[in-house]
């Protein structure tokens, strides 16, 4: 590599690298590894397991954590879903679980609200923002960029700890008298805001806050970090338009996260005035079991405004991730050049951008002008414009291309279709005339549930079946594999898509039982199939989880480039190295979609190979 | 090989460098400020949101604040408009100290960084000061009406709190003691990190490490404390 020397001297400043002698793995005079003759120096366990600095492991920690979570927050879904296929029916194993608050198997109605609050919360905080961003984020952005570590290791530690911090606070709050918050995964005041007026509104509802509180800090100091890492730290060639379209996805998401979480900031500290200081910001004109309260002048409408300043943008987080391992995992395993890569970081951009003028559409009925409702209609539909691209750009991608059917691309494929599906109700829900009859019916559940809950989760399995190798140095069982993909796309479907039925006859979410209501009698059937598929679907995530823990350990050990691909981050080591590359770092010629030349014998060229004499860079 | 290797660094963007030129720490301390930027977004938007809901009977700011030491005349938004002035002065300071980090001139910066933080520790005393009046209220109060032992009653109120508020709403007390509260935390942080910082420099920790780059970081969320103010002073003083 004679080009190594031309490395401009400022290399050496990036993130410090002279001061900080942490940092100091790497010699700028002789371009050499220095840690690499002393590996026998090993770490402390606790250093290296534990408070790791180290990108690799903290991936590997966020993956584990998100794993636990998301088991949790499944294992309540299949609870209350027993209580809406037979109300009022008693299931020992809810008592043996859930104790008092399933007096002899029957379901505790304020439970049952806890258990949908927290479901919701687990399943889009802990598992698709902090599970999917912290895990591949982390893993993916200082291999596929080619630097040694990311920029600041230790924040990075500290981002990973307040993520177990809040993750162990929100489980714990199962643990209290009065039980966890129950006000729905948004916390809309005044539920959230009087302790008096649930039982889940207490303590609860308190360790919820401080919970989240400690998820915004740990993502802040996790966003910062990537965005900086990717904007400092590319290696020598990796311009902007040579970035795998993961590293995009990821950049542009931890952007919206350092823009819209500290808005969520804001409106849950005026919360907590509200709830311990007396303060009325969300409250006024309240009586609680005939009794007036003394705050007044404040809105409820306000905090909604301010969640969903946060919460439309966070859609975007939990699923742009999701899309930009799709667009990896599809073009690798098509032997394929995504199709539009520029289009692809234009529609990125063009959705973040959108997903911050579009928060009023969870707000149609709040009372809002409607002329200020067909703004919010018209932005929200707008999204539909770079969400086509990609789905499009995915097609064609697949169209007359050589598939390889990994599990990651089953899960890849999965996502499209369920990105899809979920999409074209977005239109409808997009749209405040429509939206307003099925508002906060079951219609808008299996719409999020389809469109950002699975493909997310999709996007989350295809990550793990197609990064294993790089994370564990051994391969996951492909047949097992496959079962799980099928069972799971099965249940998704056959969860969420009848869903849409009970939503257009009228039926509320969040209701503990509806055979209160005789029109929806007919309907009950509807929620036995739910459930079945729901089980079905659970229990078909311990194939998953078995797949996991035993490739960790007993599966074939992996070649350095199973799936043989262009990215970066597969010119590694299978052994986890500090540092990630064994002396210099790696030097990029080309973007990251190099597949099926037909003047190669090799059907792909990695992101380092020169370019070939007399080859110009493809114009993509 | 080697003529392409040649056009790979013609942009700042074509990786190996930082595009800006700035150290990983500079950077994420700007990423951050956008970010708290934003907090102090959704709450000025709150409160503006909440003053369009009660445009008629919103107190005038210019009957509320108009203490000022030493006399009892009544000088509207005069003390206020001192303090604000102080708060730009210690941004001056910040500007000269960072200034002088960069000839390296120890001496220089240690007399700087301390006059920034006599004048953070002077503007969150005003603040107190502004607090201190605000809850305190005028002589003759005002009649309000105000819920007590479960009922609405009718009530002469001495000042502003939480619940109550002399000058009307008692949501603008909300506001104004939370956001200036917000305000005044992070200038009693920045005065807080500008001390640890001082005290580096004269243990010439950064002498030794050859630059006063740190000073340049902290300098950067001081000025960030004094904007955001400059908006807290419009919305809640003039508009």
């Amino acid at each position: 590599m004679s080009n190594f020397n031309e490395i401009p001297k400022e290399t050496s400043a990036l993130g410090n690298v002279k001061n900080d002698p942490e940092h100091k793995l790497y010699d700028d005079e002789s371009h050499t590894y220095l840690n690499d003759h002393d590996d026998h120096d090993e770490q402390h366990w606790i250093e290296k397991y534990v408070f790791s600095t180290d990108h690799k492991m903290i991936s590997k920690q966020y993956l584990l954590t998100a794993i636990v979570m998301g088991v949790i927050a499944m294992t309540m879904s299949t609870f209350f879903r027993l209580q809406l296929a037979w109300p009022g029916k008693a299931f020992p194993i809810l008592e043996v679980f859930l104790g008092k608050w399933a007096p002899g198997g029957v379901l505790d109605p304020n439970m049952y609200l806890a258990l949908v609050t927290i479901h919701g919360t687990i399943m889009v905080f802990f598992v698709l923002t902090g599970g999917l961003s912290g895990t591949f984020s982390n893993l993916l952005i200082p291999l596929q960029i080619g630097a040694r570590d990311m920029a600041s290791g230790f924040l990075n530690m500290l981002s990973y700890w307040f993520f177990f911090i809040s993750s162990a606070i929100m489980v714990a709050s199962f643990f209290i008298e009065t039980g966890p918050a129950s006000g729905g995964w948004t916390v809309y005041p005044p539920l959230s805001a009087l302790p008096q007026a649930m039982p889940g509104s207490g303590l609860g509802m308190t360790l919820w806050l401080v919970s989240m509180t400690f998820f915004v800090i740990s993502s802040l100091l996790g966003g910062l970090n990537y965005i900086v890492t990717v904007i400092n730290l590319r290696t020598v060639g990796m311009k902007m338009t040579r970035l795998p379209l993961t590293i995009w996805a990821f950049f542009v998401t931890a952007i919206l996260g350092v823009l819209s979480f500290p808005v969520l900031l804001s409106a849950v500290v005026l919360l907590i005035m509200d709830r311990g200081f007396g303060t009325s910001f969300y409250l006024s004109d309240i009586f609680i079991g005939g009794q007036a309260l003394e705050q007044s002048g404040g809105s409820p409408i306000l905090y909604e405004h301010l969640f969903w300043f946060l919460g439309h943008p966070e859609v975007y987080i939990v699923l742009l991730p999701a899309l930009g391992i799709t667009s990896e995992i599809v073009a690798t395993n098509s032997r394929k050049p995504i199709f539009g890569y520029r289009a692809m970081i234009g529609s990125i951009i063009a959705i973040a951008f959108l997903s911050f003028i579009v928060w009023g559409h969870h707000m149609f009925i709040t009372g809002m002008s409607p002329f200020l409702g067909s703004v919010f209609v018209f932005t929200t539909l707008l999204i539909a414009i770079p969400s086509a691209v990609k789905v499009f750009n995915y097609i064609s991608t697949l169209w007359k291309s050589n598939i390889q059917y990994t599990p990651a691309m089953l899960f890849a494929v999965g996502l499209v279709s369920t990105f899809i599906t979920g999409g074209l109700t977005g239109i409808i829900l997009a749209d405040s005339a429509l939206d307003i009859n099925v508002h906060d019916t079951y219609f808008v559940v299996a719409h999020f549930h389809i469109v950002m809950g699975a493909s997310a989760i999709f996007g989350l399995f295809a990550g793990v079946y197609h990064w294993f190798p790089k994370m564990f140095g051994r391969m996951m069982n492909k047949t097992l594999g496959y079962v799980h993909f099928w069972a799971t796309m099965i249940a998704v479907y056959g969860v969420f898509f009848p869903m849409h039925f009970l939503g257009l006859a009228g039926v509320p979410r969040r209701y503990y039982s509806i055979e209160a209501f005789e029109m929806f009698n007919n309907l009950v059937d509807i929620n036995v199939l739910i459930t079945c598929f729901a089980i079905f679907g659970a229990l078909a995530q311990f194939v998953f989880l078995f797949n996991y823990f035993y490739s960790m350990y007993k599966g074939p050990v992996a070649s350095a480039n199973p799936w043989k691909s262009n990215t970066l981050e597969w010119t590694t080591p299978v052994e986890h190295i500090h540092g990630n590359w064994h002396g210099a770092l790696p030097v990029v010629h080309r973007w990251a979609y190099d597949y099926s030349r037909p003047d190669l014998e090799n059907d792909f060229m990695p992101q380092t190979s020169p370019l070939l004499p007399h080859e110009a860079e493809a114009a993509h | 090989m080697s003529s392409q290797s040649a056009t790979l660094n013609n942009t700042a963007w074509d990786g190996g460098k930082s595009p800006f030129g700035v150290s990983y720490g500079k950077m994420m301390m700007w990423f951050f400020l956008v970010s708290d930027a934003l907090s102090f977004g959704g709450l000025l938007v709150a409160y503006g949101f909440m003053r369009h809901k009660y445009p008629e009977v919103w107190p005038d700011p210019s009957q509320v604040f108009t203490h000022f030491p030493g006399t009892h005349a009544s000088i509207p938004l005069a003390y206020v408009g001192l303090m604000t002035f102080i708060l730009i002065l210690s941004s001056v300071t910040m500007v000269l100290a960072v200034e002088a980090g960069h000839r390296n001139d120890k001496k220089e910066v240690e007399k700087w960084m301390l006059l920034t933080i006599i004048g953070g520790l002077m503007f969150v005393g005003s603040q107190a000061w502004e607090w201190y009046n605000f809850i305190i209220g005028s002589h003759e109060g005002a009649l309000r009406t105000v819920f007590e032992d479960g009922k609405w009653i009718e009530k002469t109120i001495y000042g502003a709190n939480l619940q109550y508020n002399e000058y009307g709403l008692p949501v603008f007390g909300d506001f104004f003691f939370f956001i200036t509260g917000f305000h005044g935390t992070h200038v009693f942080s920045g005065v807080v990190i500008n001390f640890i910082i001082y005290v580096n420099v004269i243990k010439g920790t950064y002498e030794k490490r050859g630059h006063y780059e740190m000073v340049e970081k902290v300098g950067l969320y001081w000025h960030f404390v004094d904007l955001v103010w400059v908006f807290v002073f419009t919305f809640f003083y003039l508009l």
